[in-house]
């Protein structure tokens, strides 16, 4: 039976409520910023007074009037609140302004009067590297002896490649509503993927107990990793407003101020070198990953080590070194953004062998066909985790076959043939991604399930819903545990006084641990229910043996498997667990077995598992413009035993279509001073309906249930973004096409129209040369 | 200020609005029609498409004070008699995952049907070509359309 999306109805009858639709009183105060207009000053002085006197304004702010901590670092405590003595990127929020009116706030800033002196800035990832700018010592992976190898290989080839970072552009902003309650108590309506941590921040800024702070959180119009940390921002601030004014106080960014401000994927300069033999068996590969990190920590570091642990992707590499090193620039702290890194690192080693397929004059599908991690042998990452469970062959051999690989790329070969100034690209790229928090103390989650004397079950579980299904597929797990229709599970509001210390919901693994916590729980009331019915049975029907290891739960109703035409209803079986005083609620608490990793040694099992993927992409390209059209896309993708295939689906094509957004269209421009220069959808191009491929198979791999995991299923939210880089591979074919495969094409990542007419341009001039 | 008539999703309601407000946050502030979203304040993401007079408009981009007398239509009152087909296509699609999209792309799609009840996948695309959506692809918000379409 299909599943729908539980708020589904919701959403398409605009009843949905997202924080901006909450309906509060008339008292409710607007929050908005004063920010810098510098990529790094001193800030000489200020003076509030004349701009406090503007009418409808209930206050203005500085870090001088935070009565707590001034700091909403989430994991190194270097973002503050509001700046003090200097400002380190544009749009770091310097004062706060609670008025009636966006109008009032305007004239309010034109009375504030603040001084300046201009700081040199390091607006560029280059700049940084070359002004040695670091946040922290750099991390290291290796396997193997890669400098030896590198020397002893037959054929070595080197390059850099820049890669472009990306704008979330969640639909819905940045946004927080704080209501202040009795005494230091404070309610936060947050769109975050973190109410823990938003609760934490939030107390540390207010100088208050956790205990005194509630978050909540119902749905999130979209996140993408954008309100992993970046979503506490708006919630300190609306906190310290509330708080300030006693009032109802929402900080929502306007989508430019969002856009300007706030953090995203991280840009990547990877160096590399590389050692391979005729066959194209990739020997040794030495990397040295940059990551743009922005002026603050964020969570950089924890980006950075998933694109070292991705370095590699779906390749046994004998001998490899992975260098990372935390480039900190004057820009906004770049932060999580779907993939976490793994994109970045995975672009290194696929540009890797898309050069050595050209080299050897030999399809790239072949190349990474042999480089493919083993299933008994040639199964180690370089940093020392066994690839157990691997997919890549089943994945590989159904996919060529079904995308018709082969046919096709002939095809392709015949139509750059008849065609100058129109070429087209074929790629297969693989994708394998590590499910869980590489911190392994973030792998654990709670719930807390309700049953109420009518039967129906109110759930809570430490995880978010911001359009992924989370709330779906536990209310399906929830309800299959029960055996029970699936409209008795209603999914609450996320909520720090239901479920406290949750980690976020993050690195795909919302369903993998809440569903666990949530079968948990259940697993607990069904085991006090099952007391109960082998009592009620018994009434039933005298003499016969009840024990409380045969009772199921099946069809709304209780009976023993031993006598199954004996049936006591759901409802009634609790209504009875009530009237016997068993409690009707349970915790469930789970936490993900045997992670861990060693930082220093860059060795461990950080992962509890591999999912799997592979994207055949074909592109058209036209020379002269650089336009280009995605043709068709062809994907296989592992989900495990599928909780819900429609919702994984549509995971898998949302991600792929966000990854080709990052690999073609969405180019961030920055002036020297650090403007961000398109920040607003007129000029940061994210995909539209005319982008998306033309023709767009997507298979979810049948038969592959995962072993250890909540009903066999596996994480889907992040690992099918990276099938993209098919897309981007595809372009090169597409480029490489106008210099007949002879010759190296020098496109970067995103590959928009302008960067391919170029490199076609390249090309074209080194033919004619 | 002034007071203008609007007569939202059949129902007749007044309101007082200044010269420069904006249509979307009069229908939200004032008249508690929440469906419509503000995304990007410039007419480019869709989340406030209405319908004004039967035609889609971006509401970010219409003054209020320009609409006195006129018609406006939100899903709201595409829903006042039970959901509608579409409606209910979307729901059996999983069309929408967080939603935010949903109300815009669902006007754009309904005054497509108004006027061409048997589009094509491209003037499927060409409808809500003026309508983003950040979790999807599209493709699930396609497929509800053209399979309402083929019911037909």
């Amino acid at each position: 039976m299909k599943i729908f999306h539980e708020s589904a109805a919701y959403h398409v009858s605009g009843k949905a409520v997202y924080i901006d639709d909450i309906q509060v009183s008339d008292q409710i105060l607007n929050g908005y910023l004063y920010t810098s207009p510098y990529a790094h000053a001193k800030i000489l002085k200020f003076d509030l007074s004349e701009a406090r006197k503007t009418n409808g304004v209930s206050a203005i702010l500085s870090y001088r009037d935070l009565p707590g901590e001034n700091q909403m670092g989430p994991i190194v405590h270097d973002e503050p609140v509001l700046a003090e003595k200097s400002v380190e990127f544009i749009g770091q929020a310097i004062f706060l302004i609670a008025a009636q009116t966006e109008e009032a706030a305007l004239e309010a800033k034109k009375k504030i009067s603040i001084e300046f002196e201009e700081l040199p800035a390091v607006t560029t990832l280059k700049q940084g590297i070359e002004q040695n700018s670091f946040l922290q010592a750099q991390r290291k992976i290796e396997i193997g002896n890669t400098e030896k190898a590198l020397k002893e290989t037959k054929n070595t080839l080197s390059g850099e490649i820049e890669i472009g970072g990306q704008e979330h552009w969640y639909l819905e902003t940045q946004v927080c509503l704080c209501v202040p309650g009795e005494g230091m108590e404070m309610k936060a309506y947050a769109s975050t993927q973190n109410p823990a941590e938003t609760q934490a921040i939030i107390a540390e800024v207010l100088g208050v107990s956790k205990h005194q702070i509630e978050v909540e959180t119902r749905r999130l119009g979209g996140a993408f990793g954008g309100k992993e940390t970046q979503g506490n921002h708006v919630a300190a601030w609306a906190a310290v407003l509330a708080n300030h004014t006693k009032r109802p106080v929402k900080v929502r960014l306007q989508r430019d101020e969002d856009q300007k401000i706030t953090g995203k994927r991280h840009p990547f300069l990877i160096k590399y070198t590389a050692g391979y033999n005729d066959e194209g068996l990739i020997e040794a590969v030495d990397l040295e990953l940059f990551a743009n990190a922005g002026y603050a920590t964020d969570l950089t570091m924890a980006v950075l080590e998933r694109a070292m642990m991705h370095a590699e992707n779906a390749y046994f590499i004998p001998n490899m070194r992975i260098i990372g090193k935390p480039v900190k620039t004057n820009l906004p702290s770049n932060t999580a953004f779907r993939g976490f890194g793994g994109p970045q690192g995975m672009i290194g080693i696929e540009t890797i062998i898309d050069i050595v397929a050209r080299k050897l004059q030999k399809d790239s599908a072949e190349i990474r066909f042999k480089n493919l991690y083993g299933i008994h042998d040639k199964n180690i990452t370089p940093y020392g985790q066994k690839v157990e469970n691997n997919r890549l062959f089943m994945l590989y051999e159904q996919l060529v076959k079904s995308s018709e690989y082969q046919m096709r790329r002939k095809d392709v070969e015949r139509y750059n043939a008849q065609n100058e100034f129109s070429k087209r690209g074929l790629a297969m790229t693989p994708v394998k991604f590590g499910i869980s928090f590489t911190t392994a103390f973030l792998n654990q989650a709670g719930a807390l399930v309700n049953l109420y004397t009518d039967g129906s079950v109110l759930l809570n579980h430490g995880g978010v819903e911001m359009g992924q299904g989370l709330h779906t597929k536990m209310q399906q797990i929830a309800a299959l545990e029960f055996g029970i229709d699936i409209d008795l599970v209603k999914v609450n509001a996320t909520n720090t006084s239901k479920v406290p210390n949750t980690s976020p919901t993050a690195a795909s693994s919302g369903t993998d641990l809440n569903g666990m916590a949530v079968k948990i729980a259940v697993d607990k009331l069904k085991a006090r229910l099952a007391k109960v019915a082998v009592k009620k049975l018994a009434e039933l029907q005298q003499g016969l043996n009840f024990v409380e290891e045969d009772i199921v739960f099946e069809k709304n109703a209780v009976f023993s498997s031993k006598y199954s035409d004996l049936k006591i209803g759901f409802q009634q079986i609790v209504n009875a667990a009530w009237l016997e005083r068993e409690s009707l609620s349970a915790t469930g608490f789970y936490s993900t077995p045997g992670v861990h990793f060693d930082r220093t040694e860059g060795k461990g099992q950080p992962f509890f598992y591999f999912a799997f993927g592979m994207a055949v992409t074909e592109v058209e390209i036209d020379v002269l413009t650089g336009q280009h059209h995605v043709l068709r896309a062809d994907i296989l993708h592992d989900a495990g035993e599928s909780l819900n295939r429609s919702i994984d689906i549509g995971q898998v094509e949302g991600a792929y279509v966000q990854g080709l957004g990052w690999v073609t269209s969405e180019e961030m421009k920055y002036d020297t001073k650090g403007n961000l220069l398109n920040h607003s959808p007129d000029t940061y191009k994210i995909p539209g309906v005319r982008d998306i491929p033309q023709i767009f198979n997507v298979k979810l791999l049948e038969g592959a249930p995962n072993p250890t995991t909540i009903r066999k299923s596996k994480a889907v939210g992040e690992p099918p973004f990276m099938l993209a880089i098919s897309a981007y591979m595809a372009l090169r074919d597409a480029v490489s096409a106008v210099g007949n495969h002879k010759l190296e094409p020098d496109l970067q990542l995103p590959a928009t129209n302008e960067w391919i007419v170029l490199a076609c341009r390249k090309l074209r001039n080194m033919l004619m040369c | 200020m002034k007071k203008i008539t609007l007569k939202v999703n059949n129902e007749s309601r007044f309101v007082h609005v200044e010269p420069n407000e904006i249509l979307l946050d009069v229908l939200r502030d004032k008249l508690g029609i929440k469906s419509p979203k503000s995304g990007c304040e410039r007419g480019d993401c869709g989340a406030c498409t209405i319908l004004l007079n039967g035609e889609s408009v971006k509401s970010c981009l219409v003054f209020a004070i320009e609409c006195d007398g006129m018609d406006i239509r939100t899903i709201e009152g595409l829903s006042e008699k039970g959901l509608s087909e579409l409606q209910e296509s979307f729901i059996k699609h999983n069309s929408f995952q967080c939603g935010f999209c949903a109300p815009g792309v669902i006007i754009s799609a309904a005054e497509l049907l108004e006027h061409n009840p048997k589009p094509n996948r491209e003037e499927i695309k060409e409808a809500i070509a003026g309508n983003l959506c950040r979790c999807t692809g599209y493709e699930s918000i396609i497929e509800a359309v053209e399979d309402l379409v083929s019911k037909k």
